[in-house]
């Protein structure tokens, strides 16, 4: 199947019957499948149960793929939801918590401000051109509580509306926004501590 | 501390609040335009946009886990079987 072949052509030709189409699309998909399961879930195998669950339900609903979104979008929702599911079930029904109440209301702890504060030493795309950030993203988010986590990943990486990642984790828009805040806070913090350039760094300003 | 006239229109920590809403293109037009009168006087702030930018942008480019070969080969057995399965419905 050629490279250049796009998704919406493989979902057609898989729709008239094609294999080879739907084993294509599936290729190219799982990894970031996987990923996105790995990353909300932290456990090899649940993460596999989603990858799986994921790509049986595109053969099952492929017929009924509607072209408004793209393909991607369709299937790392199916995903999402996937791991959402198992999320849920770890916690039993405890969907609003105490916690999140306080938090909307603004009892939260209070922000934490930025203290490594200094120009990276290279620009992103070379970093991910050079392959060697991989370790250090999953490590800096891995040590996000999953509220943090989960918010981030499904906001940022996988770029659901505040409203779209609320309704996903059963929170207020107030909560998505609170804990996106922290976790970009968070991760930053954590990245440019070894990403950064100590020659650039900077006091943050007290005021 | 360094305090200078743009820090008397917005101060860091007001800065912190509206983050979310100026990394993400949300925030309402005059707000932006205080917060960038900001950020041209306080180096600081300037460096934690750019680093949540580039955070961001790091982790939407990253898909690192490959799938383990053996459960790479069970996954797509299991594919072609559910096809053989629908293929086989009336």
């Amino acid at each position: 199947m050629p490279a250049d072949t796009s998704n919406a052509d493989l979902v057609r030709r898989a729709n008239a019957g094609d294999f080879n189409a739907l084993e294509e699309l599936t290729t190219r998909h799982e990894k970031q499948v996987y990923s996105l399961a790995l990353r909300m879930l932290r456990h090899r195998q649940d993460a596999e149960d989603v990858v799986q669950q994921t790509f049986l339900s595109m053969v099952e609903h492929l017929s009924g793929f509607r072209e408004e979104s793209s393909f991607t979008t369709w299937l790392m929702r199916i995903a999402t939801h996937a791991a959402l599911k198992v999320i849920r079930k770890r916690r039993g029904l405890d969907t609003i918590s105490l916690e999140a109440a306080a938090e909307a209301a603004g009892q939260g702890e209070s922000i934490p401000h930025p203290e490594f504060i200094a120009d990276w030493r290279e620009a992103p795309h070379e970093l991910i051109a050079r392959g060697e950030t991989g370790q250090l993203l999953e490590d800096a988010l891995n040590r996000l509580d999953e509220k943090h986590r989960l918010v981030f990943i499904l906001r940022d990486v996988q770029g659901l509306s505040v409203r779209e990642t609320a309704q996903a984790l059963a929170l207020t828009e107030a909560n998505v926004k609170v804990r996106l805040l922290r976790a970009r806070l968070a991760l930053r913090e954590q990245l440019t501590r070894v990403l950064g350039d100590p020659a650039t760094r900077l006091e943050p300003h007290r005021h | 501390m360094a305090q200078n006239q743009q820090h008397d229109t917005m101060k860091c920590e007001e800065l912190l609040t509206l983050l979310n809403e100026y990394v993400d293109g949300t925030v309402d037009p005059a707000i932006c335009a205080e917060f960038e009168q900001h950020m041209t006087g306080c180096n600081p702030c300037q460096v934690v946009v750019d680093n949540i930018r580039q955070t961001i942008s790091l982790y939407r480019a990253g898909q690192p886990w490959e799938l383990p070969p053996d459960f790479r080969a069970r996954l797509h057995a299991a594919l072609r079987e559910r096809w053989r399965q629908r293929q086989g419905q009336p």
